[in-house]
């Protein structure tokens, strides 16, 4: 049967048509499922007035790999959707932070609970929800509330992007996903909540068929391309440098 | 006298019973992992979607893919599974957390407590913690009693923007361990050497036995 092949021979072939003010949501927690490559690339680019969302902006932390901060300080970025704008021990600081306070790029900080939801109510096509997280805080200054079985909750709208880039650990040519340990976080949820969904792959991507339909984590019909990671390959899959 | 980091996380694990799920903040919580439990069987939680994590990596063994929320390279416990964001998020809101452990800036008698936005910043620090303290059983805090002028941070009323309200369950500082009862603090142990009158002067509301 022919197939559609969703491998792309780079990452500057992946990216080129990300236009400007496109919604890009970015899989990752801490380095587990980052896609510095596809970043590398998107810097290349050049796209601008984007809306990042990821779990932080990043940048804390030495080595520095390729992150939402970099695009903002290479003037892509027009607004953030993070539950960090800003670093977690008092002692560091993300680069993001200083254009945030200068007001030269927006943010809106959501949290990281009420964050994977909104991705995945919109990939499942719910468009609201209701949610306790934050309820009686600063956030939810303004919004609505109700209660709900004798307990105050809050309004929260699903969060939809045009554009997902994700790394994996495997895929096959179908664009069936495996993640390994902690990098899953959020590359499942983006993967449904975007409509160009973009994966770089750590290990040789299979054929169509070698994935046990049991085993997929994200199935390919919501990937549209694949990169392979060279074997040069920008950033450890294994075992990161440790400072 | 007063605790240490790990002797506060020694105290505090001492309230940590048999069968709990139980989740982790960043930086001090951490800390508890290393505690023995001796007869008692926890199960770790981490946001990052890792259910049932043991102790830290040792070094040259370290997987890149598997990080708690402190970005520690940890080891998976017989039994352990991996979730993504949504799902380990379903697990906090959906009630079974049995207790967070949360560092902090600010904790108040009437159980609300502050530990994502400093003074004066535009910028907040929230990752998990709304989701876990909204919607765990329990809320740990492990925190430094004073600022390092000596400001107290155990006050009638947070003065920082709060980041749930009236949800805090245990205080434990380097002074001892502390629980709101609306009002006051009330002591539940002391460290060694640490007088009433000592927590009293540290601490910006009423104290109790």
């Amino acid at each position: 049967m022919a197939r559609r092949s969703k491998i792309v021979g780079g990452f500057d072939a992946a990216v080129a048509d990300i236009p400007d003010g496109a919604t890009i949501a970015f899989g990752g927690f801490a380095l587990p499922g980052s896609p510095f490559n596809l970043i590398a690339a998107l810097l290349r680019q050049g796209a601008k007035r984007l809306t990042c969302i990821g779990n932080t902006t990043g940048g804390a932390h030495k080595p520095r790999n390729p992150d939402i901060g970099m695009l903002v300080e290479n003037g892509q970025v027009a607004k953030v959707i993070c539950s960090f704008t800003a670093a977690p021990r008092a002692s560091d600081q993300l680069p993001f932070t200083p254009f945030y306070e200068r007001g030269e790029v927006d943010a809106e900080i959501v949290p990281q609970g009420t964050l994977a939801e909104r991705l995945r109510a919109a990939g499942a096509g719910i468009p609201a929800f209701y949610t306790p997280t934050a309820v009686g805080t600063e956030l939810a200054e303004g919004r609505e509330t109700r209660i709900i079985n004798s307990r105050e909750v809050l309004l929260e709208y699903a969060l939809p992007a045009d554009v997902a880039l994700l790394r994996a650990h495997q895929a096959d040519e179908a664009g069936n996903l495996r993640f390994r340990r902690a990098q899953r976080n959020f590359g499942p949820l983006m993967a449904t909540a975007a409509k160009l969904v973009i994966v770089e792959v750590e290990e040789p991507i299979l054929p169509a068929g070698a994935i046990d339909p049991d085993d997929v984590h994200t199935p390919g019909i919501y990937v549209h391309r694949l990169v392979q990671i060279p074997p040069d390959g920008s950033w450890p899959s294994r075992k990161e440098a440790t400072p | 006298m007063s605790w240490t980091r790990p002797q506060m996380a020694e105290r505090l694990a001492r309230e940590l019973q048999d069968g709990w799920i139980v989740n982790l903040g960043v930086g001090m919580p951490t800390l508890i992992c290393d505690v023995p439990l001796g007869d008692r069987e926890v199960i770790f939680h981490a946001e990052n979607g890792v259910i049932g994590f043991g102790p830290v990596a040792p070094p040259g063994q370290e997987d890149v893919n598997l990080v708690d929320a402190s970005r520690r390279h940890i080891t998976l416990n017989p039994g352990a599974a991996i979730v993504h964001h949504a799902d380990s998020f379903a697990l906090i809101r959906g009630g079974r957390i049995d207790v967070t452990v949360l560092g902090s800036y600010e904790a108040a008698a009437n159980g609300d407590f502050a530990n994502w936005k400093v003074k004066g910043a535009k910028g907040g620090v929230i990752g998990g913690a709304m989701d876990l303290a909204a919607c765990a059983k329990r809320v740990f805090l492990m925190m430094e009693h004073r600022m390092r002028g000596g400001t107290p941070r155990l006050l009638a009323r947070c003065t920082l923007p709060i980041t749930a309200r009236g949800v805090v369950t245990l205080v434990v500082t380097e002074l001892g361990l502390f629980s709101p009862t609306g009002e006051s603090f009330k002591v539940h142990d002391l460290a060694p050497g640490v007088g009433l009158d000592q927590v009293r002067a540290a601490t910006a509301c009423p104290v109790t036995e």
